[in-house]
Formats: structure tokens, sequence, C-alpha cells
């Protein structure tokens, strides 16, 4: 049965990833996500057939995990930006070997050791260079503690699908921070039944999960059709919030823990008497152009709000083909912006198109 | 009419890839008839490195999983703990387990992780063209150590099974050689024990098989067997150096 509690972000994600049927976590201590990993280590040795385990490194724990998909489990894990740089490896090899995981980054401040407060400075990494090479992988971008829980499974159900790795993009306050939840039923372990997993066979049948392929004619082929896959994602999958969009002269826009600052400085610039309007991308690949667009052709201006020095800014600006200028607000080194400095950025623009 | 010699079941049909003269051939033998040998062909998964074994995948006719450089124990770890069941073995060079790997292979054993490593000990990088390796000897040419290996700036060369001997978790280690038909029933041996005390459920386990790389050495494949024996051998010797079933220890 559902149920109604109230949790820290990070460790009500951890419980739904458990009651998803993922029984399998490997990760490694990093502030500002250590909740999910001290919650699966308590957890999972309760149940029968799981495992937690504590590895040497990101590496490492990434590594687990393409054993552990490869040979057909609901897997799991969770790191914050340092962390999920030395990740990019594992995935850019998991995403070649069509194997679905769930890895989750809590955002804090970078580059380098950056800083533990929350921060969108992975938005690049996340969306374009998650490993080398050409290739995609789900991200998708929770703003409150039940989103947190719902894209979890959202996440795993996806992963599945279409064979490629998921990335939880939150940050440190979403994580750190406390809300009532309604956790979902608890699925219990999934059945390990992929025809593709490495989990015994000999001879004819025998399964090989490689990311190798010497012959280019080959790779390019296998290449082209991971992208039909992609190309399926985009058309189906693209999730967006919209508020007050109508009439709106500007259009606010911003994902997770800035989308609930941003869309509070639309309301107020409404209560105002400024057309203000609101985009707020669920899904960061696929990102939903299409919404932008439709925006682009009322609309004289956009503003992109976010906790870097500005990265999601330039899809706004592919999105809608530069149609309109595009302003930036952004508060990088960890500090969430406050609402009245949005509604501030909000005014001056509206002040200068009148 | 009997038969006297026909390929494992667990290896394939498939024409391997690696150089005349290697013994990496022999060692994917010797790890295939240890697989028929505990009939275990349909529960074994096996991992491929990134070395000259990369292809391994296509070689050993089981389930196979090609890992990142380095990281197969961690690979092989992540397979076990979901298939405990399943005969799980990695297959890597010394530049794959003893440089880039190095720490993914300390813990896999600390932990006692069951699963069985196939050390492959040529002391050279073999695949991207015979570059030094951890594990090369002092004074020996390569093409990044074209002087010879200097110990004072590239450090000695390191003794994988003495060094993992010390940890709790590790079940087996021994060192054998491929060199001579002697020590090949040996290195047979060797890993047939290895997997068997898998099976039983008590912990890591590797067999280290000092190998030749005559393209790289630039040796003739019986000057590579004998530069193996007069200069290998010495710096690491064969032996047992871990055995919990009561073996004896250190050789
Ligand atoms: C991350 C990464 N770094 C470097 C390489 C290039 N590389 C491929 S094989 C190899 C060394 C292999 O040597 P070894 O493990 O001794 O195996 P051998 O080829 O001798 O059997 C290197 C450095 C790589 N593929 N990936
Ligand atoms: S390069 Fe060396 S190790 Fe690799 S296949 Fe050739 S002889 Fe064997």
């Amino acid at each position: 049965m559902s149920q109604r509690v109230l949790m820290k972000g990070n460790e009500a994600l951890a419980e739904a990833a458990i009651r998803a049927g993922c029984h399998h976590f490997f990760g490694y201590p990093i502030t500002p996500q250590n909740e999910i990993v001290a919650y699966m280590s308590k957890r999972l040795p309760k149940i029968e057939g799981a495992c937690f385990l504590q590895a040497e490194s990101e590496i490492a724990a990434i590594n687990m995990l393409l054993g552990a998909s490869a040979a057909g489990a609901r897997v799991m894990t969770s790191s914050s930006s340092p962390g999920i740089s030395l990740k990019t490896e594992g995935i850019s090899y998991i995403a070649g070997s069509d194997l679905p995981v769930v890895v989750v980054n809590t955002q804090r401040a970078g580059p380098g050791l950056g800083g533990i407060q929350p921060s969108q400075a992975d938005y690049w990494q996340a969306t374009k260079a998650p490993g080398h090479g050409d290739l995609r992988v789900l991200v998708f971008a929770p703003c409150s503690v039940q989103e947190m829980v719902d894209m979890v499974t959202t996440a795993f159900d996806m992963a599945d699908k279409y064979r490629m790795p998921a990335i939880i993009l939150a940050d440190g306050m979403l994580g750190q921070m406390m809300e009532a939840v309604t956790l979902p039923e608890d699925r219990g372990r999934q059945a390990n039944n992929k025809e593709w997993a490495t989990n015994g066979h000999a001879g004819e049948n025998r399964n090989i999960i490689n990311s190798l392929y010497i012959n280019p004619d080959e790779l390019e082929k296998i290449i082209r059709d991971r992208f039909a896959r992609y190309a399926e994602i985009e058309a189906k999958h693209t999730q967006h919030e919209e508020y007050a969009l109508e009439d709106a002269d500007i259009v606010v826009t911003a994902y997770g823990a800035s989308a609930r600052v941003a869309k509070a400085a639309v309301r107020d610039a409404r209560a105002k008497g400024i057309k203000a309007g609101f985009i707020r991308p669920i899904t960061l690949w696929p990102f939903p152009k299409e919404a932008y667009a439709k925006a682009a052709n009322t609309a004289r201006s956009f503003l992109c709000v976010e906790m870097s020095m500005g990265q999601m800014v330039d899809d706004v600006r592919l999105a809608i083909s530069s149609k309109v200028p595009v302003h930036f607000y952004g508060r990088p080194g960890g500090i969430v912006p406050a609402p009245e400095e949005v509604l501030a950025e909000i005014e001056k623009i509206a002040g200068g198109m009148n | 009419m009997t038969t006297v010699f026909e390929r494992p079941k667990s290896l394939t049909a498939t024409p391997n890839t690696y150089c005349p003269g290697c013994t990496h051939g022999i060692i994917h033998r010797l790890v295939a008839q240890a697989i028929d040998g505990l009939d275990m062909q349909a529960k074994t998964v096996g991992v491929a490195p990134v070395g000259c074994a990369v292809f391994a995948y296509n070689f050993f006719n089981c389930d196979m999983v090609q890992a990142p450089h380095g990281r197969a124990p961690a690979v092989a770890t992540g397979i076990k703990r979901v298939t405990p069941d399943n005969l799980v073995f990695t297959y890597q060079g010394d530049g794959d387990l003893a440089a880039i790997g190095t720490a993914e292979t300390i813990h896999a054993a600390a932990r006692g992780e069951n699963i069985t490593v196939i050390f492959v000990n040529n002391a050279i990088y073999g695949m991207t063209g015979g570059q030094m390796a951890p594990t090369t000897l002092a004074n020996q040419v390569t093409q990044t150590s074209p002087f010879g290996r200097d110990i004072k700036s590239a450090g000695s060369p390191i003794r994988i099974c003495e060094m993992l001997s010390t940890l709790d978790g590790v079940a087996y280690a021994e060192r054998v050689s491929v060199d001579s038909v002697p020590n090949i029933r040996k290195a047979a041996k060797a890993i047939c024990k290895a997997f068997e005390i898998q099976k039983a459920g008590k912990g890591f386990t590797i067999i280290e098989l000092l190998s030749t790389c005559p393209t790289n050495w630039g040796l003739s494949p019986v000057e590579s067997l004998d530069w193996l024996r007069e200069n290998m051998m010495p710096y690491y010797p064969l032996g047992v150096f871990k055995d919990i079933d009561g073996g004896k220890d250190n050789g």
C-alpha cells in the first residue's frame, strides 16, 4: 500500500528505489548524498538476497553496477559531483553495453572539490558529456521530495525498457530537505528474466555484454540503431511543467531546486501585473524543446534561472533558435537564489520592454 | 574410436587472435578445461579485460562481460553479488590488474570476494605495443623504458601474489608458469583448485601465470620460453603463497 510520511529527500529516494525493486546498491560516501548510502546500508541487509556494498571508490561502484546489471539485477548508485566525474568512464561503458542502471547525482558546487552546498553546475556533464563517445542518458530533474520518489521508479522502468543509464539530477537542497511524501507500494524484487543477461548460459545460448566493435561499419550501425531508440524517447517521453504561459510576455524557466524559487517569483510578478509565465523541464534529456519553441511564438523574452553560471540557458537559446532574447540569472558556488532576486530580474526585463 | 584430444566444450571454435607462440592461448585452454572439469559451462560468467585478451568473450564458450581497463574485479563483484551460485572469473593482464586496476584488485581480494582471478603476467603491455608494465623487470628494455627499467625512477616490479597473500580475504594464491609441459600440468591443477575453492564459497582466489610475449619481447617463441625461465622465474618464484585449506605458505 502507498504510505504518506515526512522524509528527507535523500532517504525518501532510497526507500522509493527499494520499493521499485532495486535490491542491489553500490556506493561511496560523499556529502551531500550520504543519507542515501546510509539508508541503503540499513535497509538492504534485512532483505533476503539483497546487497549493499560500500565500494573502494566511485569508479569501483559504477563498475559493480555494470556487472550487477549485466547479471540482470535492478541496480543503483548515488554520489555527488566530484564522485560523478569518476563514474563517467563506467557510464560510457554501460551506455555502450546497452545496460540499464540508475545513477543519482545530488549536485554540489564545483569545479574541483568546490563546496558542499547545493548547486546545478553539472547540467552540462549530465546532458552533454556523461562519458566519452556518442551517447545519451536519461536525465530526470526532480524539484520536490515527492518527485525524487516518483522519478526513481520511472527512471528504473525507462532504463530497463530502453536498456540505457538514467541519471537523477538532484541537488543538495532537495537531498537534505524534509517534505511530506506519498511512498509507492513495494513492488518487490523484479524477476531476473532479461533474456540478454549474463547469468549462466552455455554454447549457442550464451550472452555477451560488450562495448567493443573493432569494425567501424559495425560500430556505426550499432550507434545509429541506438540513436533511433533515443529519437523514440525524445518523441514519447519528454516531460515538462508550464504555468501562466497563455499571455506571457516574459517566460521564466528553471529546473530542480531553482525552479521552486523561479515559480514563486513568477507568481509575485503576476501579482504586480507583469505578464510572466513559467516552463520547468522535468526531463533534461530529452529536453522539452517544443514547449520553448511554442512559447517563443508569443513571448517577448525569456529568463533562465540556474544555480550556476549558465548551462541550461544554452539549450533554451537553441530550442527557440534565438528568436527572442534569453536573459540569464544565476548564483554559482552553492548559493540558492531568493525569489526577490529573481523578481527583481523579471521587473528589470519588463521595464526594458516598455 | 576413442577421442584422444578435443577442444574443451568451454572454448568456442573461433580461431584466437593471439600472436604465434603467445602463451595466452594455452592459458585459455587450461581455464576452459577447468570449467568443463567441474561441469560448470552453463553456470560460468567470465570477465574479459582490456589488453590482448580483450576478445576473450569470443573464445570462452560461456556468458562473458567485457570490462573497462582494470575494472574486471569490480565488474565480477557486481555479477557475483547478483548470482552467487555462478562461477565468476576475471582474465587479466599485468597492466590491467597491477597498474590501472590496482585498487579494484586489492579491494576485491580484501573483501574476500568469492571470485577467481586469472592473472597473466608477461612483464609487458602487449596490446598497446610493448610498453613498461608494473611487472617489467629491472633493466628490461621496453618501448617506454628504452634504456632498461630504471629502478630509481620507475621503482621495482610488483609481486602480486606475495602482496595479496597478506590479506585475510584471500583464500588461495598461487604462481605458476606455462613454459613447459610439467609446469602447464601444475597450472591446470592450480586453476581447478581455485575454481573448487570458489565453488565452496571460501573467498578470493588468484592464479598468476608467467606468460610470454614473443612479439614485444622481440624474441622467437622458443627464445621467449628460455627468457621467461632465466629472467622471470628468479624474480617471480613459483609456488603457493596462500591456501586457507592448510597448504604450505610462501612457496
Ligand atoms: C582507460 C584506458 N587507458 C589505456 C588504454 C590502452 N590500453 C589498452 S590495453 C593496455 C595495456 C594492456 O596490457 P596488459 O594488461 O599487460 O595485457 P596484455 O596486452 O599484455 O595481455 C592499455 C594501456 C585503455 N584501453 N583504456
Ligand atoms: S602482443 Fe604479446 S601478449 Fe599480445 S598476443 Fe602478441 S605475443 Fe601475446
